[in-house]
């Protein structure tokens, strides 16, 4: 799709230099680009590309440390890099509005929604309060919120996440603005929600003039909505082009690279009942958690877990699915007696877990070992990685020496370097957590290994390469694996079987190509039918670049 | 394809090792607040426990001839140089008993703080991580002293049992464990809900394991940060006490009595106050710049 109008937003060499001491000379170098009226532009990249630095520097948002030292961002035929303060506040809102990632943390929690839009009438419009009123109501009525009225008056903690972001959608797009800067926006919610919003901007879009920088990670929410692709890497262009060009026919290695990371739709493949012993057996599970009631609030009673049953046999990858809320992380916890549950049983290698003393536990407690989401939170950041890791061997009876050898052994099979060891989690990147983490959670030799959400804060190819690590250690040490993920795709990808729950109830159960091509229950149907990117037919790799089919297996 | 792998691995080997406490030194050095007050304390110490080799007098000796000699900066006839701070009303050499009772100050001071850090920390770590009951019996113990007024609880508990230096660090010590306790309590619930704690669960430590190696070490920033603010807490609480004739007994030589034992002659010979007074605020001073200092350096903010 090629739009010859004139851009509301150009941006021409822009440089931002880093303060010293940070690898790179410039969060963003030369970076040019247009985004025009009506057109959805996406900037992709990972974490640290300079993605977001380049909207909040046509914001006028960088924070003081970051100076543009080059180039220009005209908007609207003004270079804004020229303005000062006051005109800087005049246009932001106004002819500019910019949507956040995180909705709970953008939105004030001391004032009702209504208000908050409001706001923005009063600080830059000469509305009367009925008018502001009103207005405000037409723009909830726009982004599909329900009882308007309602939910003027309402407190942003009585929202759920998508219907904050819709706030924050009304929010910026009250004085249409020319230009929507959108950093993320859908990272936080869940898949069916994400689908929502995706979709309400694209209508939005049709219906309004604006032009949309729409920042992302996530190339399957590119193949959703995007006119115009910009791939951002270490700070610089390394693509940029019609979506159609870069989705189906990616010239740069790194946006190959990129795409390729991609998490496939299963291919539908056999599920192969196994012949091995049943290592994880858990009957009838339940927990409910009660939150005790005060003068302010009634008591609410919330059931997490209901009446779980399953098996998993060694060797296989059971893979528990479910939105936030669904109970799955409870589940492990409960199975792991972190915490404890109501009823029912857990037997794990022939050991009732439910039914045991915390202390008659302790000896069993090195056959199930759990890797967990946040690789900043699961690292002591105060012990050396060695002392971690050596410590649970240590806690087993194990001799010093030979819980060294485990280690090194162990570091060799995640793929870290054996000076590791001396360092502090400080000195590494999350995707090397979590791989030290693994390390950690192998050293007692467990025959079950629990990934809780371990590679949702992953950039899309280190998560790759996690994926790639568990699904080679199950095979190579025999482990039994339960993947807790939200992510249909990447479950879809390590996984024999699929559980996939909801409100604390497992609605379906089956193979993960029965599950994707045949799905049974409406809730499973409506995930998938969320995914993003449904119409992009993900280019193979391996046409295109033979390095990519010549990679080394391993190498990270 | 090798574009991607630079960012899973790059090398380190050569890295220095960034332990969290180097991390802390290096910010600490450049922390102006924190050294000067760190230079005073260490100043204050050393003259403490040189004390027999610098005083220039036995600070117990009186010399009734010699009563009530001014410091030397004063335009007076008895000012010497024999006396540089001048005599008190008995004729004892002021300097001497100010160093003599730097000794008093910074004794109390450590005693106390360790005795009520042990206290406040332990009830706290034990709160924060059990929580349920013991946090409910905690957090009434701590409701319990906040509500006790310290220093008449201290006099009441003095004039029975009788005053002495271990009494008086005894009582100070177990009256002022409660800020210990409220911090470290809210330290630990943060530190309980991570990760890293549920992973060595599951790795079986045991629960004093976890206290000690896996919530100490996170906990101790703020530890040590209360621990000099309550050091000066004691110091002036010992000073008081001191004062109203309730803390150190005559003739130990303390700034809280030289104070008190100047105030009859508050208007006639003002300096005898102002001398332990100066000496009293510099080391309360020091002791709150290093607190303010350390708070600075172990701020989460700063931490990588």
């Amino acid at each position: 799709m090629t739009n010859t109008t004139k851009p509301i937003l150009s941006i021409r060499n822009l440089t931002v230099a880093l303060p010293v001491k940070i690898e790179r000379a410039n969060a963003v170098q030369n970076l040019t680009f247009d985004v025009r009226p009506k057109e959805i532009l996406c900037v992709v990249g990972e974490s640290g590309s300079g993605k977001s630095i380049t909207s909040l520097a046509t914001m006028g948002l960088l924070a003081s440390s970051l100076r543009v030292t080059g180039g220009e961002i005209e908007f609207d035929g003004r270079d804004v890099l020229t303005l000062d303060q006051a005109e800087h506040n005049a246009l932001r809102g106004d002819r500019m509005a910019m949507i956040f990632q995180e909705p709970m943390t953008a939105l004030n929690p001391a004032y009702t929604v209504g208000d908050q839009i409001a706001e923005v009438f009063r600080v830059h419009r000469d509305y009367d309060g009925d008018e502001r009123r009103k207005r405000t109501l037409k723009l909830l009525e726009e982004v599909r919120l329900p009882d308007p009225e309602r939910l003027y008056n309402s407190y942003p903690h009585q929202l759920s996440g998508g219907q904050r972001q819709r706030i924050m959608i009304a929010m910026a797009l009250a004085l249409d603005p020319k230009l929507l800067i959108a950093d993320e926006p859908t990272t936080a919610l869940d898949v069916t929600t994400q689908k929502q919003i995706l979709h309400l901007l694209k209508q939005l879009n049709a219906n309004h003039d604006a032009g949309i920088m729409f920042i992302t990670h996530d190339f399957s929410v590119v193949a959703e909505i995007a006119d115009r692709v910009v791939v951002m890497r270490h700070g610089q262009i390394v693509e940029q082009g019609t979506a159609q060009e870069v989705l189906s026919n990616p010239q740069h290695p790194y946006t190959r690279a990129l795409i390729d990371a991609v998490p496939r739709r299963a291919q539908d493949r056999d599920h192969v009942v196994s012949e091995h012993p049943v290592v994880i057996d858990v009957q009838n599970l339940n927990k409910t958690f009660h939150t005790a009631g005060s003068m302010f609030k009634k008591s609410r009673t919330v059931s997490a877990v209901k009446n779980i049953s399953f098996q998993v046999r060694r060797g296989e990858t059971l893979g528990i699915v479910g939105e936030s809320g669904s109970g799955k992380t409870t589940l492990v916890r409960c199975l792991m007696r972190l915490i404890d549950p109501d009823s029912g049983a857990i037997n794990i290698s022939g050991v009732d877990f439910a039914s045991q003393t915390s202390a008659a536990l302790r000896q069993h407690r090195k056959d199930i070992q759990i890797v967990f989401q946040d690789p900043y939170g699961s690292l002591n950041p105060r012990r050396t990685i060695g002392s971690q890791l050596i410590q649970g061997a240590i806690n087993f009876g194990v001799s010093r020496e030979e819980a060294w050898d485990r280690v090194y052994k162990l570091l060799e099979i995640v793929q870290m370097p054996k000076y590791s060891v001396h360092r502090y989690p400080s000195q590494f990147s999350g995707g090397q957590r979590q791989r030290l983490c693994i390390a950690r959670a192998l050293v007692v030799n467990p025959k079950v290994l629990i990934a809780d959400e371990a590679v949702s804060a992953l950039d899309v190819s280190i998560q790759r390469e996690v994926l790639k690590l568990i699904n080679d250690i199950r095979d190579r040490l025999g482990l039994t694996v339960i993947f807790i993920t939200h992510d249909l795709r990447v479950a879809a990808q390590i996984c024999d079987e699929v559980l996939v729950m909801k409100h604390g109830e497992v609605v379906e159960r089956g193979g993960v190509g029965r599950i994707f091509t045949a799905p049974e229950h409406d809730y499973t149907k409506a995930l998938i039918a969320a995914q993003p990117g449904q119409d992009w037919e993900i280019p193979m790799m391996a046409e295109f670049a033979p390095q990519a089919a010549a990679r080394k297996v391993g190498t990270l | 394809m090798s574009t991607l792998e630079n960012n899973s691995l790059e090398p380190m080997a050569d890295a220095p090792v960034l332990s969290p406490g180097k991390v802390m030194l290096s910010h600490a050095k450049s922390h102006r607040g924190l050294m000067l007050g760190g230079l005073v304390i260490l100043t204050i110490m050393l003259v403490a426990i040189f004390a027999p080799l610098l005083a220039p007098h036995d600070p117990y000796a009186q010399v009734l001839s010699r009563k009530l000699v001014p410091p030397v900066w004063f335009d007076s006839s008895k000012a010497t140089w024999d006396h540089i701070l001048g005599t008190d009303h008995l004729g004892r050499d002021y300097l001497s008993r100010l160093i003599y009772g730097a000794r008093i100050s910074l004794l109390i001071g450590f005693s106390a703080m360790l005795i009520s850090g042990v206290i406040g920390t332990v009830l706290g770590i034990c709160a924060g991580y059990f929580g349920g009951r013991v946090d409910m019996v905690i957090s009434f113990l701590i409701t319990t002293r906040l509500s006790m007024p310290v220093v008449l609880v201290a006099l009441a508990v003095i004039s029975i049992v009788g005053s002495s230096l271990t009494v008086v660090i005894w009582v100070i010590g177990l009256l002022i464990w409660d800020r210990f306790a409220v911090v470290v309590r809210s330290a630990t619930q943060q530190v309980r809900g991570l990760d890293f704690v549920a992973s060595a669960r599951a790795l079986g430590s045991s629960t004093p394991r976890i206290l000690f190696s896996e919530v100490m070490p996170n906990i101790s920033n703020h530890v040590i940060v209360i621990a000099t603010l309550e050091m000066a807490h004691a110091i002036l609480l010992e000073a008081a006490l001191s004062f109203l004739g309730l803390g150190v007994q005559p003739p130990t030589p303390s700034w809280g009595l030289m104070i008190s034992d100047a105030k009859g002659l508050m208007f006639f010979d003002g300096w005898l106050i102002a001398v332990p007074g100066t000496a009293l605020f510099l080391l309360v001073l020091a002791i709150n710049l290093v607190g303010d200092g350390l708070r600075d350096v172990t701020a989460p903010e700063d931490r990588n």
